[in-house]
This record gives C-alpha cells, structure tokens and sequence, in this order.
C-alpha cells in the first residue's frame, strides 16, 4: 500500500531530467522504494545521503533524523522496522565499523533494515574524501558469529537508484538487513538518472504472522512477522532463541537450528538473490576473463571493451550480488578460461573469493590509494596475462 | 490444592516463572512495583512497548512483563527505543535497564535523548555495580568499593546520572530507591503519563556482587544501609558537599514542559507534505 | 570530451561543471560529471571535471583532459601538465599568466578577460564564471545554447537567472569577436 504523499511526491519527480551524485540517486531510490524512516549520523563521502532524504522525505511523508552516532542510528532503525516501517540508515566505513554489532542483531533477530555504505579508503580514518572498496569482506564478515548476509554493489548512478529496490524489497522478503555496498567513486560521481512512472513500481511486503504463530521459527525458512502494537507481546532478543522468541540460550541443537536457518534462508534462495551482468566475447574463443564490481566494474569493461578492439577475446562479468556470493555464475564462467583477472579498490578481497570457485588462475588487479583504476591500467594487465 | 493465582499475575509471562533473579535483588522489587504502576494507571500493555538492553535489570520487563519488548544490544535500549517512538508515537515506550547500560557504554545515547526531549519513560536501576558479569567497577560505584576490577580500591567518583539528564534538558527526573516502592510507583506513573523525556534513577540491591563486597551479605541489610543513606531533595539542599559524600539524594529533582520531540518532527514533516502539495497543486 | 575546470571555492567552479554536465545530458549526451569534495575542497583549491560522450562512459577519473579552465594560477600550474596534446586552455587572463615553459607544446591558449568583464559590464565579479562557460562552449560548440541557458536558469540563486545567462551570452559574444 503506497501512501497518498509518497505517490504524490513521486508523481512530480519522476518525470524530470536528474543528474545526479550516485548518493543521491540512492536517496532517490529509497523513496521511491518507500522508505519511511532514515536515522543517520555524517560521515564523507555519505553526507549527500541523509542530506537529500533531510530535504526530500519528509516531502513524501517519511521521518528523517540525524541520531547522535552510528550506534545510534542503526539502533533506531531496527526498533523502527518492528513497528513494519521500511527502514535505512546510511554511513561509510568508520561508521560501518561502528554499526557491526547492531547488523548482527538484526540478522539474529530477523529486522528488515537497509544499510548504504559508501566505501572510503582505509583503514581508519584512512583517506576520508577517497574512494575504495576495501569492506567487502567486512560486510560479509564484519558482525561476530556465523551469519549469510546481502549486499549490493552499484556501478553507475542509475544503478544507485535502482538497487534500493530490490535491497528494500530483499529485507523485506527474507527478514533480514540489506548491504548496499557503494563505493566513494559512485556515491561522487554525478550521472543522469531515469526514474520511473510511479503507477508501476511495485513493492514486495513482509510476510504476516496468523495470531498465535511463531515469529522466530517454524516450518518455513522465512517465518511470518508481526509488528509493536498489534497485541502480539513480540519477544524481540539478540540472544539466542526459541521459535516464539523466548530466550534459550543453553540448548544446543536451539543454537544450532535458528543459525543454520539463519544462513539458509539466504544461501538456499540465492538463485533469486543473486544479480550477475556478463558479456562473453562474440569470438566464444576467450582464454581470459575480467570480473569485477562497483566502480571499478566501470573501466574494466573499458578495458575489455578495448581489447576487443584489439582483436583479442575477452569475457566480463560483473558482480552486482556481491553477498551471497555468484559462486555458480563464476564457477561456469571460469569454464573454459586460463585466467580470470580481477581489478578491485582494495588488496584482492573479491579475488581470493573467485579462486574458491574458479578453476582457472586468479589475478589480483589490485590498486588502493584513493585514485580508482584506469582504463589503461586494467587493459596492460590483460595484456601481460596474454603473453 | 492450587495456589491462588495472583491478581496480577495477567502481567508477566506466567510461563517463564519463577524468575531467575538472585535471592535479595533490587530487580523483583522493580518490576513488581511497575507492574503495580501500570495496573493503577489502567494503562494497556498491548500499548507499550518496553526497550531493554544487556545486564541483570534489563531482565525486569524482557522477558519478565507481558508487553511487546525490544532486548537489544548493550547500551543501546534508548537508541533502539527512539526509532520506535518516533514511528509509533501512540504506544508507550518504556525503557528499563541498568545503570552498566544506561549511563555507561550507552551514556552518549542518554544524555543525547534527554536534550532532544524524547517522550521516551528511562528507569534506570542502578545497583552500583556490573552484577551480570561479575562485579566490576561501575560509572556509579562508590568511591573506595573493592571490585573484581578495582580490587585495590575504586579511586573514581561515581556518576550523579538523574542530575546529569536533568542538566541535559529531560522533562521529568526523579530518583528513589528499592526502599522507597511507594513513592517509586508514583514516580513511574509520573514518568509514563509525562510527555517528553523522563528518567527515573532507581537505586537498588545486588546483594550478590556488590552487598558482599561492602561486608553486607544479604539484600535486607544492603535494603537498610541505602535507606540510611537516603536524604530528600529538599533536605539535601541544605546539606554541604561532604555531608552529602555517602548520601543517595532522593525525590523529584525536575518536572517541567519542554517542546517535545516526536511532535515536532512529525509537525515539520506535516508541514512539508503540506506545502509541497500547495506548490504542486498549483 | 573531457573537460577540467580549477579554481577556488567560491568561484562557481562546480557550478560550472554541473551547468555543462546537465546540459550536455539535455542534449542527450551520455555524462559523467566528478568534483572535488570535503576537507580537500574547503578553502582550497576546487575542481570539477566534466566527461561528454556519444557512448556509455568507462573511465570515471581521466587522467588527460581535452579542455582545462583555469581560474588561479596554482590551479593552472598543478593541473595544466595533464592537458591532451592539441588540448585547449581557457585563463581568466586577470587571475591566470600562463607560462610558456609550463603548458606543454602543441595546447591552443586562451585568455579572456572574464573577471573584469563581469564586474564592468554586469558589476559582479561573480558571473566570470559564466562568461567564461560561454566563451569555452562557442570555441568548442559542446552542448546547445538552448540547453546552457535552461540549464543556467535552473541552477543559479532566484532573481539571479537572467544575470548570469546574460553573462553567459555575453561569452558568447567575446568568442566570436576572438575568431
């Protein structure tokens, strides 16, 4: 159900011409995905995030504060989200770190809340102004325990915009909080954006709880939700706990079954999760491939594309999934290749992932230092590995 | 023969009695006395929602009082507690906890929720010490207390948190203790019916962890020694600073009407939907 | 394309960039439009590139530019070293000497006289950077004037439109008579 001045706001948007930062087709993009409440604290290169939805959301009806800290920010939207409010937050890396005990509580506890980080180059306060893509595996791995987790890794401002839908839509779904994993070159970069006619957006909801039904477990992997005030008395707990909610934190196999369903609700539907982009070389002769994800996805497609010219054959495929991980889509692409190199804003997080599951060599493309790679850099790689 | 069932048994969860707090504890005393609160106020606890974070206090509503309830992370019930507020402003959103969690690793979200005058209610119980884990020092443990972490002897001054929120803007601040249930429920109904920030700070017994390492091993006799020690506001003012060393202020220490913030934020947000579907009718 | 202007806050060097960007994507152009932010833009120096294509655009941050706007000298002395061969180099003549040993060989030099245009002519000193746009869009014919001057209207302070497409126009002009 979309609200009367959500459809209003949007019905005037839409149609515009937008050129924007890659921040701010995000912020874009979860309004028109129905966010209703965003809790942030400033931080560069994310700032233009919590600045457009200051200005913007409350124009659509949503509820915008800037909370004291990240702990703050993230604790606010979680306690939202169980009153069934769609619910963002919006940080870079520092306070990326900062949010990392709260992720896990909203995966142990099943909140739907979606969480932009816009990387910057670390660690630390590292290069504050300076684009990286170094917390991938912080995203995968950055809250304690074992968990699955999603994120998504934007290549243009279009794609900004775009994602926020299905990462809204995702939590939603699945119970559970969403990584959008931008980098500082994106979220900076400022390109034109098509918006949709609101009449067809179309938005997937969580799925209800009957009276008396478990909330925490149960035959399903996704179990049905209720939210604060519908006279439920919810049992909300980050420790571990029984199908209805109440703590066992004792028994084993109690331990056991709500991790491992935990993980599976995600690793077992990752086939509808998981978005990859590939490009096979028209030759079908390809001995070497090329993957890659947000920004950097952006001049190595360059690169392959200038290889091409070349006369050389040259796979691409780009991650748009980063978590779960395309381990399918990789595993088949590195089929019949020799090497798969792999440019990333960081020291070879995603290509030590790759190596996992291609059976082919991996090259590390790395570049770190704040200056993304150019096209000229990815494509003399390429080269080399051809010789 | 059955026992008979308590007239306000309907608040707990009946299923998870008895209660797993130590014998002596403050913690019974505490939500008894709130279950008392809520009862005469007839307010409905399908309409609260009761925020806690991590330690023995935050126990008292999560799982303990029959309401929906949010046991989030250490130090972050306040934090947790706004995001509920400010999207349900209609139910009564009350935090319980202790003072490791409050006034300690949450002391920023505290003194941060006071200032924007959130109608959030904060019952913060205080037993001086980190009962949980073991007893470790706390931000409001006397000076000179042995420790597990300070076992020479504490050589920081314990927090004054009620007067701290009150300083940083709250509308309603008290402090009373497990000894004082009468007044202590009277401020709770105070605190939950006030709008805008209120904070009560409960000074309680943890006989186990901290009574025993001041050589008082029950929680009658910690009971006694924190109603020696209480002196009212009124009284207190008149008293000098080292008179006051070892002395727990006890009373109403602000009750005013300050903007609040939930109704403001959705009054800009109100205005804002407003004055673009002026701009846009046009 | 790929355009590079450099000055100081203040100058409306962003603004510039942003007013070529979206015209260029009025004109249906494919644009990617990149500026220098925070601490490393406070006070200091200040730059926004603009990159127009026909086809979807790959390199996010080039590293040569076909076009250089300098508007203080250390901008054109750090910057003017990674002009393309054959690439233009538009000075505020009355904030910019260039310096022959510096630009390197074969970059075609033009100085205009953008900051004393604008405060003679429309008595705000602020609109050089307008002039300037104009002027650099004449020589190159990058986007549509249409555009430029819908793009200007949206984009600059209420009550200030017709100034600085005025200013714009007035580029226009000093372009062709230069020709």
């Amino acid at each position: 159900m979309i609200d009367k001045s959500r459809i209003q706001y949007l019905e005037q948007l839409w149609s515009r011409t937008h050129f924007l930062l890659g921040d701010e087709a995000c912020a874009y993009g979860a309004i028109y995905a129905g966010c209703d409440f965003f809790a942030g604290y400033p931080i560069t290169p994310a700032s233009e995030v919590a600045e457009l939805l200051a200005a913007e959301l409350p124009k659509a009806g949503g509820l915008c504060v800037q909370m004291e800290d990240e702990l703050a920010s993230i604790g606010a939207i979680i306690g939202a989200s169980w009153t069934g409010a769609r619910v963002m937050t919006a940080t870079s890396g520092p306070g990326f770190s900062l949010m990392q005990e709260n992720i896990g509580y909203a995966i142990m506890t099943e909140t739907p809340c979606v969480i932009v980080d816009v990387q910057r180059s670390g660690p630390s306060t590292g290069q504050a102004t300076k684009p990286a893509q170094g917390d991938v595996m912080q995203a995968r791995w950055g809250t304690h325990g074992d968990h699955e987790i999603m994120a998504f890794a934007p290549s243009s401002a279009q794609e900004c915009f775009d994602l926020m839908f299905d990462c809204f839509d995702l939590a939603d779904i699945y119970r559970t909080p969403v990584i959008m994993l931008m980098d500082g070159e994106i979220g900076h970069i400022r390109e034109s954006v098509t918006m949709l006619e609101p009449s067809t957006v179309k938005r997937a909801s969580r799925k209800k709880a009957e009276p008396g039904e478990d909330l925490f477990g149960g035959p399903e992997l996704v179990p049905g939700v209720m939210h604060y005030g519908e006279g439920a008395s919810i049992h909300v707990t980050g420790s571990t706990h029984l199908p209805n909610g109440m703590r066992d934190v004792t028994t084993p196999r109690v331990h056991d079954e709500l991790v491992r369903r935990l993980y599976r609700k995600i690793d077992e539907n990752r086939e509808k999760i998981i978005r990859v982009e590939t490009d096979i070389s028209t030759g079908g002769n390809a001995r070497i491939g090329v993957i890659s994800y947000g920004a950097t996805a952006r001049p190595a497609y360059g690169a392959v594309k200038a290889a091409r010219a070349e006369g050389r054959d040259v796979d691409f495929l780009r991650l748009i999934t980063v978590w779960p991980f395309a381990r399918e889509q990789v595993t088949d692409f590195a089929r019949n290749l020799d090497f798969i190199l792999v440019p990333e804003m960081n020291l070879g997080q995603i290509s030590r992932e790759i190596q996992r599951f291609a059976d082919c060599e991996v090259i590390s493309v790395s570049k770190i230092g704040g200056v993304p790679h150019s096209i000229d850099e990815i494509y003399q790689a390429i080269m080399e590995a051809m010789r | 023969m059955t026992e008979p069932r308590h007239r306000l048994m309907g608040y707990v969860r009946e299923e998870i009695m008895p209660h797993r707090f130590c014998a002596g504890c403050g913690c019974g005393t505490v939500l008894n006395v709130f279950v008392n609160a809520v009862d005469e106020l007839a307010m409905d606890p399908t309409r609260m929602v009761c925020v806690s974070g991590i330690g023995c206090s935050a126990w008292i509503p999560s799982p303990y009082f029959r309401s929906d309830t949010l046991h989030t992370t250490h130090g972050r019930p306040i934090a947790y507690a706004t995001g509920v507020k400010i999207m349900r402003p209609d139910l009564n959103v009350v935090v319980i906890a202790g003072d490791g969690d409050i006034a300690g690793i949450g002391g920023n979200h505290l003194i941060h929720a006071a200032r924007r005058n959130i109608d959030l209610s904060v019952l913060m119980v205080n037993n001086m010490i980190y009962g949980m884990t073991g007893g470790q020092v706390a931000p409001t443990t006397p000076l000179g207390v042995k420790t597990s972490t300070t076992p020479h002897r504490n050589i920081e001054p314990p927090f004054k948190v009620a007067e701290v929120v009150a300083a940083a803007g709250a509308s309603y601040v008290a402090r009373w203790t497990t000894y004082h249930v009468f007044q202590l429920k009277k401020a709770m109904q105070r605190a939950m019916t006030k709008k805008g920030f209120s904070f009560i700070e409960i000074v309680s017994q943890c006989p186990e962890n901290y009574g025993r390492r001041i050589g008082l091993k029950t929680g009658a006799e910690l009971l006694r020694k924190i109603k020696e020690q209480s002196v009212r506001v009124k009284k207190a003012q008149e008293m000098s600073e080292e008179e006051l060393q070892h002395k727990i202020v006890v009373g109403e220490l602000c009750d005013l009407d300050r903007p609040e913030f939930v109704t403001q934020l959705h009054e800009v947000t109100k205005e804002q939907v407003e004055s673009f579907s002026l701009e846009n009718a046009s | 394309m790929i355009v590079r202007f450099v000055g100081f806050g203040g100058q409306g060097i962003v603004l510039s960039s942003y007013i070529l960007g979206l015209s260029a994507v009025l004109d249906g152009k494919r644009v990617v439009q990149n500026q220098s932010y925070g601490s490393e833009s406070r006070g200091g120096e200040c730059r926004g590139d603009v990159i127009i294509s026909d086809q979807e655009i790959y390199e996010l941050e080039p590293t040569g530019h076909d076009v250089l706007v300098a508007m203080t000298q250390p901008g054109y002395e750090k910057l003017v070293v990674s002009l393309k061969p054959e690439g233009t180099l538009i000075v505020d003549s009355d904030l910019v000497i260039p310096d022959a040993g510096l630009s390197p060989p074969g970059i075609r030099t033009y100085s205009i006289r953008a900051t004393e245009l604008a405060s003679k002519k429309f008595g705000r000193k602020i609109v050089a950077n307008m002039v300037i746009l104009g002027y650099m869009n004449s020589l190159l014919s990058l986007v549509t004037v249409e555009s430029l001057e819908k793009v200007i209207s949206q984009s600059v302070p209420d009550g200030t439109q017709e100034l600085n497409v005025k200013a714009m126009l007035e580029g226009i002009q000093l372009a062709m008579k230069d020709s």
